[in-house]
């Protein structure tokens, strides 16, 4: 279990981290979102006792990271896959871990094993791609078998088999009754891994909420129906009681998941449509209408995140 | 072929962290035993780190070649060409003192990459990770630091006085005392494996490999090198300082042959590196404690 209170990272002027107060449990995976440069990195180096909090508290299992006696058996972490010295082998590399943590020297044929870099284990790390070297990294989060694990972005750079790998990993790491809390800017990745959501934008705590609640409450489904009889098929919807809304670009959005109901009113009245289609609007965009009004660096372009935002947020008025 | 799913959303509370009682945390319990971490698993582990890489290997192959190679080089151009009224009252030990005017670089290259290379690579916050307490990290790498330096200075300086005194005896050279044998060897190499470990606490500080050799470097030569130009009266003073005070001018009183008359004698040197390496450690430690890894 990892506590988070009030914690607070000014860098000068800036804040990084602004009052973030929340719960990391066990037994599930807990994803952790936000938009780049939103302080996610940030917060877990202060979970680490890496960086020092300007103001407020974290805890591991009730106790600072600094008074760990244990560290890598309570708490395992992969923060930045390159943080190794290029010149070391993948044994010796977590060899020096095991021996700083008192580790049985056997951990560390296992966690190789574990992570599919056995056939490497004598070669310098230098020579690894980025998805060895993140093997290897979580190779070092295993290394304790602990009760904590977290990972920073650990699908960036990896191919869809490691990408598919790891998630399955964590999903098993939360099922043995460990805490894993991973961080992601990508929703749609953590849509597939996590059971809770902690979602943060400049440093600040967006939602705190399990993943069933936010699908339920973001995740709406809605029809698409084109139609040269815009008017009356208006009407037509009006009457058989199903709310409907005209999208930017002329089309109109009924809520729900009613394509069969509005093709059977429309052939009824003899309206003729080009297009009645099923959509879901995806968790990303639920995330980036959340994160909108605090992301940090907005690409310049004419078709700003803020165009589809009010296109959903006019249909599901 | 994918059997992955996307996730069951569970029902609400079923999480059963909540049936916890108060103070406990429950959770994954390992079948790894708990070990309470000390000082001695720390030493294991940066000994580890230190013989694991080529860098290491490297520096120290280049001290000895220096050491060993200088000294056997110059032992034998005295011998071949000193006559003997010229080597009169002349220390035969002395002659180890060239191979460390070079050597030297060295070590303080391996003293700062211990500490510095940690932060090009991002290691550091690995091992911070996995050692929290950061006076502990610093102390491993200081304690091993200084005991290879140590010994692998100790074997080459003893092995070179050895084979220099053999060379030299009967060339009409003083037979050295048990003090200057103690001095030549144990002495310097004392001398510089503290001069080593300055290194690594300037490499902690600056937290930089290059940086870190620059300064060093700068601090064993730039003393001498100004002094030289000092021609000037009014300079007199802050040149003898500088002379008497500068590196090789020390690394010399252990071999009793120095620039000036006046100046540090006996072990001097050594509780002056002394002072400077607590003082240098001292400041990476209060760094190393206040700044974010």
């Amino acid at each position: 279990m990892i506590e988070l209170d009030g914690l607070t990272k000014r860098y000068g002027e800036k804040v990084a981290v602004d009052g973030l107060t929340c719960t990391v449990r066990p037994g599930i995976v807990t994803g952790f979102l936000g938009p780049n440069g939103a302080g996610k990195s940030t917060t877990m180096r202060m979970i680490l006792g890496l960086d020092h909090p300007t103001a407020g508290d974290v805890r591991i299992d009730g106790s600072r990271y600094e008074q760990l006696t244990d560290p890598l058996t309570c708490v395992g972490a992969l923060l930045d896959a390159k943080a190794m010295h290029g010149g070391r082998s993948a044994y010796n590399h977590l060899l020096c871990l095991a021996q700083s943590n008192g580790i049985p020297r056997a951990r560390v044929g296992e966690v190789l094993e574990t992570v599919g870099l056995m056939a490497v284990a004598r070669q310098k790390a230098k020579g690894f791609s980025y998805g060895m070297s993140q093997r290897l990294g979580i190779a070092a989060a295993l290394l304790g078998d602990p009760r904590i694990l977290m990972f920073d972005e650990p699908v960036n750079g990896l191919d869809p088999e490691g990408i598919h790998w790891i998630r399955n990993l964590m999903r098993s790491l939360a099922a043995q009754g460990r805490t894993v809390f991973v961080s992601s800017h990508l929703m749609s990745e953590m849509a597939q891994t996590a059971d809770h959501l902690i979602v943060i934008g400049q440093g600040r705590l967006l939602a705190d909420t399990s993943m069933a609640d936010f699908i339920r409450r973001h995740a709406r489904s809605y029809v698409r129906v084109r139609s040269p009889q815009r008017e009356r098929l208006l009407d037509a919807l009006h009457e058989a009681g199903v709310t409907a809304v005209e999208a930017a670009d002329g089309a109109l959005e009924a809520e729900g998941d009613k394509a069969e109901q509005i093709g059977e009113l429309a052939a009824g009245h003899g309206i003729v449509l080009h297009e009645l289609s099923p959509r879901q609007a995806s968790l990303e965009e639920a995330f980036m209408r959340l994160t909108a009004g605090s992301v940090e660096y907005h690409a310049q372009s004419a078709a700003a995140p803020g165009n589809w935002g009010a296109d959903r947020q006019g249909g599901t008025a | 072929m994918s059997t992955h799913q996307p996730p069951m959303p569970q029902a609400p509370g079923a999480p059963d962290w909540q049936a916890a009682p108060g103070g406990s945390y429950p959770g994954y319990t390992s079948p790894i035993p708990v070990v309470r971490t000390h000082l001695g698993h720390a030493v294991a582990s940066e000994w580890t780190k230190i013989r694991s890489v080529r860098s290491t290997i490297w520096t120290l192959s280049v001290f000895v070649f220096l050491v060993v190679g200088i000294g056997l080089l110059v032992g034998a151009l005295v011998s071949a060409h000193a006559s003997e009224s010229s080597l009169s009252g002349t220390n035969p030990l002395s002659f180890g003192f060239f191979g460390l005017l070079v050597g030297n670089m060295c070590v303080i290259t391996l003293g700062v990459l211990t500490t510095a290379s940690e932060y090009g690579t991002g290691m550091i916050r690995t091992t911070m990770t996995a050692c929290p307490s950061r006076g502990r990290v610093l102390a491993a790498k200081a304690i091993v630091f200084f005991v290879v330096a140590f010994v692998v200075s100790l074997v080459s300086v003893t092995f070179v006085a050895m084979v220099q005194s053999s060379m030299l005896s009967g060339s009409g050279t003083e037979s050295p005392s048990g003090g200057a044998w103690l001095k030549a060897t144990v002495g310097v190499s004392l001398y510089m494996a503290l001069l080593g470990l300055l290194a690594l606490f300037v490499g902690s500080i600056i937290r930089h490999s290059a940086g870190g050799i620059t300064i060093m470097i700068g601090l064993v030569l730039a003393p001498l090198v100004l002094a030289l130009f000092m021609a000037t009266e009014s300079l007199h003073s802050v040149r003898d300082f500088l002379f008497e005070y500068s590196f090789p001018s020390q690394l010399g009183v252990f071999y009793d042959s120095t620039l000036s008359g006046s100046g540090p004698r006996g072990w001097d040197p050594l509780w002056i590196m002394l002072g400077l390496a607590a003082v240098a450690g001292a400041g990476a430690y209060a760094l190393l404690r206040n700044r974010d890894v």
